[in-house]
């Protein structure tokens, strides 16, 4: 508190700056407006950083030349933010997208806990009511928290770091959990605490640090088919956690986008988790990644059957109706234009083909559908899980591209198995199943497939780029 | 000054708010929207220039750049990640 940006133009700066962040963020819930949604909410964030810049310098004396400094410093800490960020954002693939939300998104936990700290360090969250202390220091140690795990979640994604069986981690976790509780409690209340002769700062700092370990820690064994849950609720708590230190600097701007991000991010959260069939508590605290590796070790070898892409090619041309199940293989392969051409080809030749989308397919909820439209398919061709399920049975072929876990059998039937329960796409009740995948691996689970060793199923062993295109050419010699 | 029960109020109304926001949106937009909602709680970067430019002293000066710079990131990456996700609904109004 104490900042005094106050005056009537500013205000009414943030005012239009925040209807535009809120109106912007509800028009991105709607494809039609989507695209729109983040420019709104892009020219509120701007109007919001150029009025706090441009009123910066009214706050200080201005014949001071120790404030035109501090404005400089400011404009090279926005240029060091921005430039890795922009560059990163456009230079990344799309498929590691993810990764990259991940990682902003604990950036911002860190920038509140950031603001925790100097308020904490000069005094002025002390100044007023037991509230701003208490906001405080729980925004602080909720932003750093999700910091920590998002870093763990960006790790995972990017395939840098596996899940770790830590023996005793519940008992790890307990301890740190309440080391962290009475830190909060400390900071909260400094002059409780025996000083040692230390400076204040020194209390700020292990907490922080402790608290970015407890968030590292929490994260650790969560398995990465997970992922987008946590950075779901990670992206939540922040959006909190930036409300609440947007109440100790007193800026309703920043209290009202964070809160609504923290209220959004829940329900996206549970929406995220529903849709892959997982509570949000099963997410949390029961290791997926743990169980499914010890589940694929076992199971004898067994084999199956493989097929030549020309002539997988030539089955689908003297067939009737096809369903494809793409997967996470054809986003890597930059495959979707490709299958595009592909289905073009078979639609000339009068065969019905249509999509079936997993809502999990991929590394993200949508990815597909995303994936998908980028390469030109109509929505119309585009079917959800409950719309075509009941229709494999009547398909000639179904064709899996890259798609593991979400057309495993094992999810209706066998209970040992960590994803039993889940919904999957009916694929195995097709005539007959073609599965391209690059090898005969397990999927991003670790979990084995029984689908793959049909007696009406065929391997198509490639990337699917190379595989779609010799099909295309195979197609075009027939 | 804005007090702790104001504040609870806003933290209500607007809670609920968010809430409906997102309460029908498709599964095809779960993704951007995590994403969009990412580069929204990029506001924070107001607070942390607010913050810097107040800063006394070595210590808080650091913290303050620091928390600046990550701020900015949050803004920027989270809206050039979302933008590149809803590039891909363009053109693609019919339904």
């Amino acid at each position: 508190m104490g900042h005094s940006l106050t005056t009537f133009p500013v205000q009414a700066s943030y005012f239009i700056a925040t209807l535009l962040l809120v109106l912007g963020l509800k028009r991105m819930g709607s494809p039609r407006t989507a695209r729109n949604g983040i420019v709104w909410a892009g020219v509120g964030m701007l109007l919001a950083t150029i009025v706090t810049l441009a009123y910066l310098p009214g706050v200080w004396n201005f014949t001071e030349r120790a404030s035109w400094h501090r404005l400089v410093l400011i404009l090279i800490a926005l240029a060091a933010g921005a430039i890795p960020a922009w560059w990163s954002g456009r230079r990344v693939p799309l498929t590691e997208m993810p990764q990259m939300v991940a990682i902003y998104n604990g950036l911002g936990g860190g920038a509140a806990a950031a603001i925790a700290a100097v308020e904490i360090y000069s005094g002025r969250a002390y100044l007023g009511s037991l509230a701003f202390p208490v906001i405080a220091v729980t925004g602080a140690l909720i932003g750093t928290v999700a910091f920590g795990g998002s870093i763990v979640a960006f790790l995972k994604l990017q395939g840098l770091m596996g899940s770790p069986r830590i023996s005793g981690r519940h008992v790890i976790n307990g301890i740190l959990f309440l080391v962290v509780l009475l830190l909060t409690i400390a900071n909260i209340f400094p002059s409780w605490v025996p000083a040692f002769g230390l400076p204040v700062s020194s209390l700020v700092g292990v907490f922080l640090v402790t608290s970015l370990i407890l968030g590292i820690i929490v994260t650790l064994p969560i398995g990465g088919a997970d992922m987008p849950v946590v950075i779901s609720t990670y992206n939540a708590c922040i959006g909190l956690a930036v409300g609440f230190e947007g109440f100790v600097v007193q800026n309703p701007a920043m209290i009202i986008a964070g809160t609504i991000v923290g209220a959004a991010g829940t329900l996206l959260t549970i929406l995220m988790a529903k849709a892959m069939n997982r509570s949000f508590m099963n997410v949390w605290f029961s290791g997926f990644g743990d169980v499914a590796a010890v589940a694929a070790s076992g199971g004898p070898a067994r084999v199956m059957n493989s097929m030549d892409a020309r002539d997988a090619a030539a089955t689908m041309a003297y067939s009737e109706d096809i369903i494809v199940v793409p997967g996470y293989g054809l986003a890597v392969a930059q495959a979707q234009h490709k299958l595009w051409e592909l289905v073009q080809m078979l639609q000339k030749r009068d065969v019905k083909v249509r999509f079936a989308v997993h809502p999990v397919a991929g590394r993200m909820p949508g990815h597909m559908s995303v994936l998908l439209a980028e390469a030109g398919v109509p929505y119309d061709l585009i079917y959800d899980l409950e719309e075509i399920n009941s229709d494999f049975v009547n398909a000639d072929i179904s064709l899996v591209i890259g798609a593991n876990d979400v057309v495993n059998p094992a999810a209706r039937s066998d209970k040992s198995s960590p994803i039993y329960g889940m919904p999957i796409l009916n694929a195995d009740q097709a005539k007959q199943v073609l599965v391209i995948k690059r090898g005969t691996g397990a999927g991003f689970s670790g979990i084995q497939n029984e689908l793959f060793f049909g007696a009406n199923t065929h391997m198509v062993f490639g990337d699917a780029q190379d595989v779609i295109a010799k099909m295309i050419s195979g197609l075009k010699e027939l | 000054m804005m007090t702790g029960f104001v504040a609870l109020y806003i933290f209500l109304i607007t809670a609920i708010a968010g809430y409906e926001i997102v309460a029908r949106v498709p599964v095809i937009l779960h993704t951007p929207l995590m994403s969009g909602s990412n580069f929204v709680h990029g506001i924070v970067l107001v607070g942390a220039m607010m913050v810097l430019a107040e800063a006394h002293g070595n210590l808080q000066v650091s913290v303050g750049f620091v928390g600046v710079v990550m701020a900015t990131s949050n803004a920027v990456g989270g809206y050039v990640s979302t933008e590149r996700m809803l590039e891909m609904f363009h053109g693609k109004e019919k339904k």
